[in-house]
């Protein structure tokens, strides 16, 4: 990891973090904004409502005339806003002022009989409550309006106090929250650290899995880590005993024909030489085909590790094999007989890998075995099973029961054409296929050689 | 005396109307400081031009370029002139200052004043400030004024329950001899009047005994206080305390009683009219008024009362300081200015008291 990488990490986290502070912080302060107003409007409203109840409630008719006999009260309630100025204004039926201010404008007939305005008077913003009072006496009958009006000053501070109370309490949360949350970054990203630690102090040959205790959500990263490392550990493996077992087997047969080479070179009878130049030719492909078996068998292990598993069916497999065996190296047309089901034997696995191993297989019925060579795929209940069949007794007991270890046949291998190291491919193969290969002598009847893997889409 | 000089007010309104050059209305105007001053600052109040000198020589004593041209007004007056300038957005005001305080609050109210924010007006309690534009700059009660020829010692009413008890009997020798304010003819009598009926049922009880007993309804502090010198009057009720401390001062016959039950005070307001000239010049006036120093001389010149017995200035005025009831400068004022409330309140007032108006009527 370079630093800066590390950084932009936190970077990220910050940034999201503080997004979703700003963001939450904004939301909340719009409620509180709004809140905050809301509530001081109702408050002072209630003054105002309280105030002009009490003026007309004052209000009476004597001798034909409205009169207001408008009681302090009244306006001690709306002086609970200290510095507020107070306006109001009685008006008449017919729209005439009968006491207060002239320039208060009334709102005019059919509003409801309790309104609230917003309006400006003598330069400064007033909320206005407007009353209708209806009278219905002998010597009057009729309407009055009662306007109250009070400037906006204490009603504007008790806003600004709720909402900067608000804000207070937004912005407390906000720094907790951001300290947590730099709290809880740091001690996510703790585990990480750790991880790295321990790689940096490893030895750079130790593959052993990593034991750190991770939180849950790490669990899957150290186990991708150790899958790798185990995967790792295993091609290493396979390359250092690749290069043991083609250094161990290819060792012999080059200095075999290194001799006879030497020993040709000092022959100058021609019958000699060319029985020689024969025997070399011999040596010379087994050694080619020992060659191309052990880089197959290193290609197949590579393929265990690191090939996407697909859905095969086991006939196109069967299908290809017969495919390449049609016609032999010398050119003659070989029996191989396919016996193929009617409908597909799927498994999961590496078609390349499961066509190389039955190619083994057949290649050493060919080369052991008698003819004719039987291939057969069935699929029978969650097993599908790829079998060769030939009309040979089959290896000897011992050969049988060893087969596929790697060291089988060393010194034969030459000799029989690396059949040893064909059966470890099929062995390897059958295992990453999670399959199993067993082999079936009958003395009447030939020899079958069988894997059967896990069947693909079987419930 | 300025408060009840409504006649002359509308004599003089009517002169001015009816002479072709627009005369101003005020009583009179004393100028101080030096000619050559830089600026001048209009001061125009209701308070007598003698009365408030004193404190505006030492003001200009500090401040060398500045001259105060002191327009001394009639209260209704002084309202009216200034409510006119600010409808028409000048004036040549840079301060006013009246007793009137209902109109200097209505005068606030209407947006005719500016504010003023200083470590002085921060000072002032609740009730002498209201929006920062209104200032209470004295504080004067409202007292009984008593001749102390006439009464002995165990006469003198300490209240209004004793004033009560003293006006009971059939025989009372107070019977007549008791005046108050006409608070048609004397906008500060209407002023504590109105206070006074929201303050206790004891003033619907002391006005039916003054109707009874034929109490004198007259205008104006001074013929009260020279009333009850001359002994015409026993007691005079509801008496500006300022007025009646001066008087004392050179009056031996002279006795003052903050009523015990309640004693209303009232706090002269000033203001800085919007548009005033000298603005700058008007806050440190203000700030001195309000100062330690100016409060100081104020209180010298009886605008500032003292309610401390031991106290040297003589006479103190005897009353628990608890009982001091302050009229607030705030909106409820504007209650008492309201036409249809005055007529009301004018009309119950008469009806109590049964009026025998005093002889200036």
């Amino acid at each position: 990891m370079k630093p800066d990488q590390r950084s932009s990490l936190t970077r990220r986290l910050a940034l999201s973090i503080s997004l979703l502070l700003i963001a939450g912080g904004a939301l909340v302060s719009l409620a509180a904004l709004a809140y905050g107003r809301q509530a001081a409007q109702t408050a002072f409203d209630r003054l105002l409502l309280g105030a002009a109840r009490q003026v007309v409630a004052s209000t009476s008719v004597v001798d034909g005339r409205v009169l207001a006999d408008i009681p302090v009260s009244a306006f001690e309630l709306l002086a609970l806003a200290p510095d507020d100025r107070v306006f109001y204004r009685i008006v008449g039926q017919d729209g005439q002022t009968l006491t207060g201010y002239d320039a208060l404008v009334s709102p005019g007939e059919g509003r409801p009989d309790v309104a609230y305005y917003n309006l400006e008077f003598n330069g400064e913003p007033i909320r206005m409550i407007a009353l209708t009072k209806r009278f219905a006496e002998r010597a009057f009958s009729g309407s009055i309006q009662v306007l109250v009006a009070q400037t906006m000053r204490a009603r504007n501070a008790l806003a600004q106090e709720l909402v900067g109370n608000a804000m207070l309490v937004v912005a407390l949360v906000g720094v907790s929250m951001a300290i947590l949350a730099i709290v809880a970054v740091y001690s996510a990203l703790r585990p990480l650290y750790r991880i790295e630690r321990s790689f940096s102090s490893r030895d750079p040959r130790d593959l052993t899995p990593l034991k750190l205790a991770v939180p849950g959500e790490l669990s899957p990263v150290v186990d991708a880590i150790n899958r790798f490392m185990s995967r790792l550990d295993r091609q290493m493996e396979t390359t250092n005993n690749l290069i043991a077992d083609s250094a161990h087997q290819l060792r012999t047969p080059i200095a075999a024909l290194r001799a006879q080479t030497e020993l040709a070179t000092g022959e100058s009878d021609p019958a000699v030489l060319s029985q020689s130049l024969e025997r070399i030719h011999a040596r010379s492909r087994s050694l080619s085909r020992l060659t191309d078996q052990l880089l197959s068998r290193a290609l197949i292990i590579h393929r265990n590790d690191s090939a996407v598993r697909t859905r095969v069916d086991l006939r196109t497999v069967a299908m290809d094999t017969a495919d390449e065996f049609d016609i032999d190296s010398q050119g003659r047309a070989r029996e191989l007989r396919l016996q193929l089901p009617e409908f597909e034997a799927w498994v999961r696995g590496d078609a390349l890998s499961l066509r190389e191993a039955c190619k083994n297989l057949v290649n050493n019925a060919f080369v052991h075995g008698q003819p004719p060579v039987t291939l057969t795929v069935e699929a029978r209940g969650d097993k599908a099973i790829l079998s060769i069949h030939d009309q040979g007794s089959g290896p000897s007991a011992p050969a049988g029961l060893r087969a596929g270890e790697r060291f089988v046949h060393a010194d034969e291998a030459v000799k029989h054409s690396g059949s040893g190291i064909g059966l470890a491919i099929v062995q390897e193969v059958v295992r990453a296929h999670q399959g199993e290969l067993r082999f079936l002598p009958d003395e009447a009847q030939g020899f079958t050689v069988l894997m059967d893997f896990p069947r693909d889409g079987y419930v | 005396m300025s408060e009840c000089s409504r006649l002359s007010c509308l004599c003089l309104v009517m002169l001015a109307l009816c002479l072709p050059l627009r005369l101003s209305a005020q009583e009179a105007v004393g100028h101080f400081g030096p000619d050559a001053a830089i600026r001048t600052l209009v001061i125009r109040s209701s308070t007598d031009i003698d009365a408030f000198a004193p404190v505006m020589q030492v003001f200009l004593d500090r401040s060398v370029d500045t001259r105060i041209r002191y327009e001394q007004w009639g209260s209704n007056a002084l309202y009216r002139i200034s409510s006119e300038e600010c409808r028409q957005s000048g004036t040549r005001a840079d301060l006013v200052i009246s007793s009137a305080i209902d109109q200097q609050v209505k005068l606030v109210n209407d947006g005719c004043a500016i504010a003023h924010r200083s470590a002085y007006t921060r000072r002032l309690p609740a009730h002498a400030n209201w929006r920062d534009e209104l200032f209470g700059i004295t504080l004067e009660p409202a007292v009984m004024v008593y001749n102390r020829d006439e009464l002995s010692d165990d006469e003198i009413p300490l209240s209004r329950f004793d004033l009560l008890d003293r006006l009971r009997p059939n025989d009372s020798r107070f019977a007549g001899r008791v005046a108050t304010y006409d608070i048609e003819l004397s906008g500060l009598g209407y002023l504590f009047a109105f206070a006074d009926s929201q303050q206790a049922t004891s003033f619907g009880a002391l006005l039916e005994a003054f109707g009874r007993t034929g109490a004198v309804a007259t205008c104006c502090s001074a013929e009260l206080i020279d009333a009850v010198a001359e002994g015409r009057f026993l007691v005079a009720y509801n008496v500006l305390g300022s007025y009646a401390l001066a008087r004392a001062d050179t009056d031996p016959r002279i006795g003052i009683v903050a009523p015990q039950d309640y004693t209303l005070t009232l706090s002269r307001g000033a203001l800085i009219p919007a548009g005033a000239p000298q603005v700058d010049t008007a806050r440190a006036f203000l700030d001195f008024l309000l100062s330690d120093q100016g409060r100081a001389i104020l209180r010298k010149l009886h605008l500032i009362a003292t309610f401390d017995d031991d106290s040297d200035d003589f006479p103190a005025i005897q009353s628990a300081a608890s009982a001091l009831r302050p009229i607030p400068l705030s909106p409820t004022l504007l209650v008492g200015l309201d036409q249809m409330k005055r007529e009301l309140f004018i009309r119950q007032w008469r009806e109590k008291m049964v009026l025998e108006t005093g002889e200036q009527k």
